[in-house]
């Protein structure tokens, strides 16, 4: 048994049945997995990725079925099993880890009953064991304190609590095979490094075989051994971690690293290199590479006729690689570069002023009265910042730290509770977007985080911009046809998109539209929050690069919300870093990304995930939870979390603003030169140092 | 895995249907409907009464108020008389073509008219929320708490019963229930980031609530109007019945069931065929909207 694989599949094809008759998704997959091995699986949405895990696990749902091959699991044919021989086995020896632990968790159930539950339902051991047995797992998992943890319910956990009650839950059972689908895709930056390290050492432990499938080639990098990368149902490259990213052989796998924007690169001296087309629906399968179509090494006659087979790349055995020109291409270099400082050409008069804003959201009086005291919220609390003129100033932090709301008062959604913004000189924060003149109103416009409900379902294309080019646009005319056909350009989308309706458009398509759409009334200031999280990388790269150039060409300032630092790095001139509504850091880019950081851009920094197996620097693990933004510390609003706390001082006095340089401050207690001396450059880059 | 054409009905239409003709996108649209059977049969039962109440001049085999007192010997059904003859000696097969006319205009016209005033009433509520919210939540509720029946007896007797009142009885009573779907709809509409897309182009609040939410909502609207429609059948019958409904002698189905329901015991079809009749048109609407449903959901 331990010679054998925890895993193979052997030549699987998974069918689904749809309106338009039947769809091979994965046309011939095999893969196989020894025990304590970690496996990859990469690639855009929609290459298949999740379907290769709900087959092997037997799940394909009504619509899919399993068309031949076999799946081994410990020697044993799952294709070939009955229902309750797959129960017994998904239980025992399969666990399953997915996106959304709120999904997988029941919310009426104690965790701690639910954890019990799977030794009691699978090994039929007593409450008293099981008991006992979950604690351990909880302690496993580091949760602080796994007694009282298992007295709670699921919504008294944050979200990295839960997904380590998930990860508990497959462990408990002690599974072979451990499939986790995206398990940190919804996390903050700072819980997904935890998690990761999580997964890193239980698989020492507990020798269980992963397969860990995710679109985020950092978090692969960090945990896998060997990794995969799929396209269109098919693994097209296979290999170990470190072959892979050192020496990618498939223009797909070269094109994932090459799009995607990382602490290294910046705007200027690594533009990113989007993947030409969308992924293809799987529904018409050209013979030849699936890929040659985006492919910009593609040779026709080679790459577009017969099957193309897996070559071995030459010196490295177990890297296989599924293109006929692997041998021929040249080889890859990863783009790094990021400019140290580039003075010309920095304009310093600021567009936007953000001083001293405060926002606070009252508690409402009649939940006050019931809830016993239940202070107001303070989102934002004062607040200084400026963007200049055609710079691109990005705020980043993590999910709570206020950029949201920062938004949403330049934009006039909500309104400030104290201080004040001007636009171009004019006061705006007290001003909601009824109250803002159709002039302000031109100048800021705003693209939306979520592609699917950014556009009305109901409108066409050229309705939406049409509608916002008459609106905002003076002495429009009454036809937009040709307005609407330039902005469409403008955005790289063709004008017979107007007729489109967004369900027949793709989110980046979306993405683009929304931002014609912004564009249609020539606005001074674009704020843009999060505007590609919700995209796959190669579409991501394309919606970064069409931001960067319509910020050069229009003149725009672009107010960049993200969470993403390799986006922000690549993207930003000036880096905004927000704490539970105040701004730990500010700067131009190049000096808050290097020595000396404010702590939490250190422990920020540390935690990105980066597509290189040799990255190695330490990290940084933030102790506890953001406390809630209803029970801010008196003192620094980070001094809970912080490692590099130096006493009371920071629990009980706000720190002091230290103004570094002439575009670079940051709020600590500790001095500057000091911080720099504690601290070791976290980005690598091969112009790096100052 | 989705079904585009399906989706469509209660979506939008596709990419080509832009520049498709009204005609082919309808013939488009029932194609796509045909896709769901509980549809397809109660759009067919639907489409059947329409086509007989339409051609009723044409087809039926006599008038509708023309007494055959020969029949009355015999009322029962004949060769002469398919369904037989009510205790007047009309024909019950005229009659219940004939009265398939009023009730296939003022169902439907009264689900417009509660269709119209509630989503504005609903838009306005989860628009506006705070006072405007309760104000007209709470309005709505009182509406629903009146025992509906004896509403329809006071305003019928005191305005006199005929079509327009008919309808306008039920466009009252029938709009707090569609208020509502509208409100809630509305209160996580208003929450998507193309209205606050419109917000930021200084759209007016009545565009924003027609314009960019109320087109969102018609999936479950349409699907409700539907359900209603069938209501407001068994409603016009009821109220026939009761003798408030369309003043005689013109064929009216609840009518037709009050005048015979007497004989029973002797005669049941005078009472049955036109019961049978209602039915049949109720389940059409209630098959047509599950239909609908569904083919939503599967989107």
């Amino acid at each position: 048994m331990t010679d054998a694989p925890v895993l193979d599949v052997r030549h699987l094809r998974v069918i689904y049945t749809t309106r338009a008759g039947e769809v091979t998704v994965i046309p011939d997959l095999s893969l196989s997995l020894e025990a304590g091995e970690a496996f990859g699986l990469v690639g855009e949405s929609g290459c298949g990725k999740s379907t290769v895990a709900l087959s092997i696990v037997r799940y394909l749902g009504r619509t899919g079925r399993i068309g031949g091959g076999q799946i081994l699991v410990e020697g044993r044919d799952l294709t070939t099993l009955g229902d309750a021989a797959l129960r017994t086995i998904r239980g025992r020896r399969i666990a399953m880890v997915y996106q959304d632990p709120m999904a997988s968790l029941n919310p009426v159930m104690t965790v701690g009953r639910q954890l019990m539950e799977v030794p009691m339902i699978h090994e039929r051991v007593g409450a008293r064991v099981a008991r006992e047995r979950a604690i351990a797992m909880l302690s496993e998992v580091k949760l602080a304190d796994p007694a009282g943890v298992m007295e709670r319910y699921p919504h008294q956990l944050s979200g990295g609590q839960q997904q380590r009650i998930v990860i508990a839950m497959a462990l408990i059972a002690g599974p072979a095979l451990l499939i986790m689908d995206e398990p940190t895709t919804g996390l903050d930056v700072t819980v997904e490094a935890a998690v990761l390290d999580l997964v890193r050492e239980l698989r020492q432990r507990h020798r269980s075989a992963i397969l860990f499938i995710s679109h985020n080639l950092g978090s692969v990098a960090r945990v896998c051994d060997r990794v995969g990368v799929m396209y269109r149902g098919e693994i097209v490259e296979e290999g170990l971690v470190r072959q892979i990213f050192a020496n990618p052989r498939h223009p797909y796998t070269r094109g994932l690293l090459d799009c995607l924007p990382t602490l290294g690169r910046d705007k200027r001296q690594a533009p990113l290199v989007p993947i030409a087309g969308q992924v293809e629906s799987a529904i018409s399968r050209p013979a030849g590479c699936g890929f040659a179509r985006r492919c910009v090494h593609v040779e026709s006659g080679r790459c577009t006729s017969g099957s193309i087979a897996a070559v071995t790349v030459d010196g490295e055995p177990r890297h296989r690689v599924v293109c006929v020109r692997a041998a021929e291409l040249p080889p890859w270099r990863r783009r790094t570069g990021a400019v140290v400082s580039e003075e010309r050409g920095v304009e310093t008069e600021p567009v936007i002023d953000v001083h001293h804003l405060t926002k606070i959201y009252e508690a409402r009086r009649r939940r006050r009265r019931f809830g016993g005291k239940r202070p107001s919220v303070r989102a934002l609390a004062d607040v200084n910042l400026a963007a200049a003129r055609r710079q691109t100033l990005a705020i980043v932090g993590e999910s709570g730290c206020g950029k949201s709301t920062l938004a949403k008062v330049l934009s006039g959604i909500e309104v400030a509770t104290a201080g004040g913004v001007t636009l171009d000189g004019v006061e705006v924060g007290s001003l909601g977007v009824d109250a803002r003149s159709a002039a302000l109103r031109r100048k800021l416009q705003m693209v939306f985080q979520n592609p699917d409900s950014t556009l009305n379902p109901s409108h066409t294309v050229g309705y939406a911009i049409g509608r916002a080019l008459r609106r905002l646009r003076d002495g429009a005319p009454a036809d937009t046809t040709d307005g609407v056909a330039r902005l469409l350009e403008v955005v790289k989308l063709a004008p017979a998109m107007a007729a489109r309706k967004p369900h027949h458009l793709s989110g980046g398509e979306k993405q683009r539209v929304a931002i014609a759409r912004a564009l249609a009334g020539d606005p001074d200031v674009i704020v843009a929050d999060e505007p590609v999280s919700a995209l796959d990388v190669s579409v991501q790269a394309a919606v970064i690069n069409l931001l960067n150039e319509i910020q050069a060409t229009h003149g725009a300032t672009l107010i960049f919300i993200s969470h993403d630092l390799g986006v922000v790095r690549y993207l930003a001139d000036h880096v905004a870093v927000m704490y539970l509504g105040t701004v730990a850091e500010v700067g131009r880019v190049e000096r808050v990304f290097a020595p000396p950081y404010h702590p939490y851009t250190e422990a920020l920094l540390s935690a990105v995930p980066v597509p290189d197996p040799d990255h190695d620097i330490p990290r940084i693990l933030l102790e506890g939870p953001v406390p809630r933004a209803d029970e801010v510390p008196r003192g620094c609003p980070f001094a809970t979390r912080c490692p590099r706390r130096v006493g009371a001082i920071c629990d009980d006095t706000p720190p002091p603003v230290q103004q570094l340089a002439p575009d670079h401050r940051l709020a600590c207690h500790i001095p500057g030169p000091e911080l720099r001396r504690m601290q070791t450059p976290l980005v690598g880059t091969s112009s790096a140092g100052r | 895995m989705s079904t585009p054409a399906a989706a469509d009905i209660l979506s939008a239409s596709p990419p080509a249907a832009a520049r498709l003709r009204p005609l082919a996108r309808w013939r488009r649209r029932l194609t796509a409907v045909s896709a769901s059977r509980p549809a397809a049969v109660g759009l067919g039962i639907i489409l059947v009464w329409v086509a007989l109440a339409i051609l009723a001049p044409a087809i039926a085999p006599y008038a509708p108020n023309a007494n055959d007192l020969a029949a009355l010997a015999n009322p029962t059904p004949s060769r002469t008389h398919w369904l037989g003859t009510d205790h007047l000696g009309r024909d019950v097969l005229s009659r219940i073509l004939w009265g398939a006319r009023p009730v296939l205009v003022i169902a439907p016209l009264a689900v417009l008219g509660a269709a119209a005033l509630g989503s504005l009433l609903g838009l306005t509520a989860g628009y506006y929320g705070r006072w405007v919210g309760v104000v007209i939540t709470r309005a709505c509720d009182i509406v629903l708490s009146f025992p509906v029946i004896i509403l329809y007896m006071i305003i019928l007797a005191h305005f006199g019963s005929s079509a327009w009142n008919i309808i306008g009885v039920l466009t009252l009573t029938k709009a707090p229930i569609i208020a509502r779907i509208v409100r809630g709809m509305t209160l996580d509409l208003r929450e998507r980031e193309y209205v606050t897309a419109a917000k930021m182009r200084g759209e007016s609040a009545l565009y924003i609530m027609l314009v960019e939410i109320l087109p969102n909502a018609r999936g479950p609207l349409i699907v409700d109007m539907c359900l209603r429609t069938g209501y407001n059948v068994i409603i016009i019958g009821v109220l026939g019945f009761l003798g408030i409904g369309l003043p005689p002698p013109d064929p009216d189905w609840g009518g037709m069931v009050k005048d015979t329901y007497g004989m029973m015991m002797v005669w049941p079809h005078m009472a049955l065929f036109p019961c049978a009749a209602i039915s049949s048109l109720v389940v059409g609407f209630n098959l047509l909207a599950i239909g609908l449903r569904e083919l939503g959901l599967r989107d």
